[in-house]
């Protein structure tokens, strides 16, 4: 059988956007799916398209990332809802207010937009916010977009320039070799795990499990024009160990508001849990109460791929495995919608040798070779 | 919060005499039902103007509801169970003209008497006003819909048609033809053993001598609705009998393939459903040992079935014997295959969608945007297909006809609630505590 | 107990017998209870609360099934956009 350049196992959005990029250098792919494609964390994820400064590295990818959602956005499909929302940090009082000065001179310095809004200034942009919070911090580029379909429609790119898409599940991805469930085996080059929170390809893949609840109301056009996030979700993002829920409220196209956001470790039953669901709906309408009146059509729950320090794995799995054929795009935690074209572009830069628009070495996988995973309770 | 030793959903003939039974054997029993008051489809409250002359199916009404109140259980109406636990919880939303109330309900022995719904195949023009459900039309008559002199065409599959074609007539419609599109050759059989069963045929009697100047149109389908020369409204439809294709003009069109089962609350509780339908065992017991179902959700099989399944139920966790009673449960479930058989959908109706007909009515996704997915989860999640509020209560069904694929993951909210419901502890649904009930001695 | 109720319905006044779902309002009056996404007008289908198409606006709250909703006196119904 003729080998593949390479072989891609996921067909998330990160999957996809890989097996895009290669496909647009007349390379033979192939797309290994053992679920729906599109149907795993990408299909659970709210879809916020967002710059976010938790560090140095974390920073330089989203708005690298953010820039190539920027450049694509006139050429998406309808279907992928992208929406130039802009995102509003929420600032309660005067010291998250004084958080919203300090990061608007981190976002200043890496030459993204964003303003100071004054408490006034709030609640002209968003009249159903409560009254009295302090002001907030405008980030006009960042966007909101439909995650399946956008991952659907990096593997409809792929497959219209040449790419196969095998629907069954990779038992095992070696050597150059990926043995599927239905006993197709397939050769390549290059593998390039893209398996989000699954981990039995390769065990030693520092990957935690980081459970979120969200809800999708009914329609209600107008009632939020921006993507809301509390300021204090940095602080919840940013600890390792305890449950946590924030405000965070996102408008769709269709005009449905899409609620989250809440982080768990340690629990991987996908069922939606009620005392966790209440405190983030509380926390949600601390900030909006007029949520509690809308109707809500459906809650769900999705994982996130968390690793010790927040950064993704992308590039060689050098360090976490022997195998020289190994490649790794996975680890996106809460923001893999948002960072798979930059991902997508850093892995083709690495394998090509080509030099990167951003420095690549954070996000390199070997640097979480003695696993410090993150205790949990 | 509510305790009560019996909860039974659904006040249909089946909870009606599910709950009847246990509360006169002595079980505190309560019965929800997200319609305002008792009776289901088919004793439907009659609110508005009770028009039709009192019928041997109003007298089984009526006893059945006066020995409902007699037996001490409570009725409340206007509650739609949204969440369960096997465990013993259900919450249920309450909406009235001004607001919504939640409630939380807990119980030792719950009885599934949640009933059917009407199966809709999408067709060219099904989303104009005008066509309607067939048993969508009958309810929307008992709650006042006006019908008389419009010229009606009742259409689609199941014995349904008849109960509704009557019903108009009585209600002073001109129903020009019942379109039937089980084949004869399928009906013969299950008419001959309609012999087996008096009751039934004297109602079938009944409900010809109300329509002697309707055609009966049987191995016939409805191909299309037309609007009407205003563009917005049903005008005509187009009907053929597979060889012949031909236009009747009317005001409303009332059109359902017959039943898809609710069992909705029963998945979501963790009950075995080998199929379409819930598992039970002679005493109506699911595979949970604390969870009974009755009528429509354990086979589509009529009222009959449903009252004797649902007084079994009722024995059943009041810890009677039900011996005598299961003979005949068994007879009416053999009839529940014969009908089955019956009004099986013939293939043709797979092609009445043209590519731009809308399948999903809540996201108006089209027919054509169906194709090229492997399955419901993939297609919902790139169409939107199932996502708007009935939860592919509507497209589910008509999607697993027409493409095979079948609907997965029930999950809570059962039915679209206000944010403000998840937020329900215990001491704030004691704000809305209700009396315990009173049960009169039977 | 009056026999009838007066309701408003997309702004014009209705009388209604007592007992009349707010769906079979919007039947005799002519009115789609919404507008679908891609802007047909819509009328109730099922009458049972599953499918729906009977959304309206009632007393200025969204998404309400109006078929499940008895109308009130004074009660405004809206066409659901
Ligand atoms: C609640 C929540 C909210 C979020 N909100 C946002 C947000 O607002 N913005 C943002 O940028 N990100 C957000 N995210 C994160 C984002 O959804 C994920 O980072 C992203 O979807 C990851 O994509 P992926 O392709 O890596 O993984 P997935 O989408 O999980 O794809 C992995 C695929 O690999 C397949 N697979 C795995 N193993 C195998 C195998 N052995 N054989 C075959 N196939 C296999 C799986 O079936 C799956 O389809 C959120 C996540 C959650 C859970
Ligand atoms: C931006 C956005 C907007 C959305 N809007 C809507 C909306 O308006 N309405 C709506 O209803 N939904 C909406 N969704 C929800 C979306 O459909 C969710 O992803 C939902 O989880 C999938 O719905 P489902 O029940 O059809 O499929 P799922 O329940 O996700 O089913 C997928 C399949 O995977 C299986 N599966 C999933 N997880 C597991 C697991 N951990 N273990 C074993 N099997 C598993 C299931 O059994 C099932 O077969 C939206 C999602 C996004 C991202
Ligand atoms: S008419 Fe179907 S829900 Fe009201």
């Amino acid at each position: 059988m003729k080998p593949y350049d390479i072989l891609i196992v996921g067909a998330g959005i990160v999957g996809s956007a890989v097996a895009r990029e290669c496909a647009l250098l007349g390379w033979r792919v192939g797309v290994i799916e053992g679920g729906t494609p599109a149907g795993g964390a990408t299909a659970a994820g709210m879809g916020h398209v967002v710059v976010m400064d938790d560090s140095p590295a974390q920073l330089a990818l989203t708005a690298f990332s953010r820039s190539l959602w920027q450049q694509e956005s006139g050429k998406l499909p309808k279907s992928v809802e992208y929406e130039n929302r802009g995102t509003i940090w929420v600032a309660a009082d005067d010291e998250e207010m004084a958080e919203v000065h300090a990061r608007q001179r981190v976002y200043e310095e890496a030459g993204i937009e964003a303003r100071v809004l004054t408490a006034a200034g709030l609640a002209d942009k968003e009249p159903n916010l409560r009254r009295g919070l302090a002001g907030g911090l405008l980030v006009p580029g960042d966007s909101v977009v439909y995650p399946p379909a956008a991952a659907g429609f990096y593997l409809a790119e792929a497959r219209r320039l040449g790419a196969e898409v095998f629907l069954a599940r990779a038992m095992s991805a070696s050597q150059g070799q990926v043995l599927l469930s239905d006993g197709v085996s397939l050769v390549a080059e290059r593998i390039v795990l893209a398996v989000g929170t699954e981990c039995d390809l390769l065990p030693s893949l520092p990957i935690q499990k980081r459970k979120g609840h969200l809800v999708i109301t009914d329609r209600y056009p107008g009632f939020v024009h921006h993507q809301l996030v509390e300021l204090g979700y940095l602080k919840s993002a940013h600890k390792v160990t305890d449950d946590s829920v924030a405000f965070n409220v996102q408008p769709r196209q269709t005009g449905q508001l899409l609620l989250g956001s809440s982080r768990q470790y340690g629990n991987e039953e996908p069922q939606a849990e009620a005392e966790i669901l209440r405190r983030m709906i509380d926390r949600a309408t601390e900030y909006m109460p007029g949520l509690k009146e809308l109707s809500v059509l459906r809650v769900w729950t999705g994982f996130r791929a968390a690793t010790a320090d927040k950064l993704p794995l992308i590039g060689p799995a050098a360090g976490l495995s022997e195998d020289r054929s190994l490649w790794l795009a996975a680890g996106f935690e809460g923001l893999g919608i948002t960072n798979a074209p930059g991902a997508a572009r850093l892995l083709m830069d690495a394998m090509l040798g080509r030099k990167s628009a951003i420095d690549a070495v954070p996000y390199l996988p070997g640097r979480l070779m003695e696993p410090a995973r993150p205790a949990h309770a | 919060m509510t305790r009560t030793e019996v909860l039974v959903i659904g006040a249909g003939p089946a909870g009606i005499a599910a709950a009847t039974a246990a509360a006169e054997n002595g079980c505190a029993v309560i019965v929800l039902d997200d319609n305002l008051s008792a009776g289901g489809q088919i004793w439907r409250g009659a609110t508005v103007q009770e028009t039709g002359s009192s019928s041997r199916g109003n007298t089984t009404k009526r006893r059945a509801l006066e020995r409902l109140r007699r037996s001490g259980a409570q009725v409340l109406g206007g509650r739609c169970v949204f969440s369960a636990e096997a465990s013993g919880m259900l919450q249920t939303l309450q909406e009235t003209g001004s607001g919504s109330l939640v409630e939380q309900f807990h119980f030792e022995k719950l009885i599934l008497a949640t009933g059917a719904r009407e199966r809709f195949l999408p067709f060219p023009g099904w989303t104009l006003p005008g066509v309607f459900g067939a048993g969508g039309l009958q309810s929307l008559m008992k709650g006042g819909y006006r019908v008389a002199g419009k010229r009606v065409v009742v259409a689609g599959t199941g014995p349904l048609l008849i109960a509704v074609a009557t019903h108009l007539a009585q209600e002073g419609a001109v129903v020009s033809s019942v379109v039937e599109q089980a084949a004869l050759a399928q009906l013969a059989p299950f008419a001959a053993s309609l012999w087996a069963h008096p009751a039934k045929l004297v109602q079938g009697a009944r409900y010809r001598a109300k329509l002697w100047k309707t055609s009966y149109r049987i191995g016939c389908w409805v191909l299309e609705a037309i609007a009407g020369s205003d563009g917005q409204r049903l005008g005509a439809v187009r009907v053929t009998d597979g060889t012949r294709t031909w236009t009747e003009p009317c005001d409303l069109l009332a059109c359902g393939y017959h039943l898809v089962p609710n069992t909705e609350i029963a998945q979501l509780l963790g009950c075995e459903l080998p199929g379409d339908f819930v598992q039970v065992d002679k005493t109506q017991r699911t595979s949970l040992p604390n969870v009974f179902c009755a009528g429509e959700p354990t086979g589509i099989a009529g009222l009959e079935a449903a009252m004797v399944q649902g007084e079994i139920a009722g024995l059943a966790c009041a810890g009677v014997s039900s011996a005598p009673l299961q003979k005949r449960a068994a007879a009416e479930r053999a009839f529940c295959d014969g009908m089955e058989k019956a009004f099986a959908l013939r293939r043709e109706l797979r092609s009445l969608p043209r590519p731009d007909t809308i399948v999903c009515r809540c996201e108006d996704v089209t027919f054509g945007s169906l194709h090229g997915y492997t399955g419901w989860t993939d297609a919902k999640l790139q169409t939107r297909c199932g996502m708007g509020p009935c939860q592919g209560r509507v497209c589910g069904p008509a999607v697993e006809f027409l493409l095979g694929w079948r609907p997965v993951s029930v999950r809570q909210p059962l039915f679209p609630v206000p944010l403000q419901a998840f937020c329900f502890q215990d001491e704030r649904v004691e704000i809305n505590k209700m009396n315990e009930p009173i049960k009169e001695k039977a | 107990m009056p026999e009838t109720c007066t309701i408003t319905i997309n702004g014009a006044t209705r009388q209604v017998a007592r007992g009349t779902t707010v769906a079979v309002a919007l039947l005799l009056a002519e009115q789609p209870s919404r507008i679908s996404v891609t802007g047909e007008g819509r009328a109730a289908l099922c009458g049972m609360g599953t499918c729906f198409e009977c959304r309206a606006v009632v007393n200025g709250i969204l998404h309400r099934r109006t078929c499940q909703i008895l109308c009130e006196q004074a009660m405004t119904v809206e066409t659901s956009r």
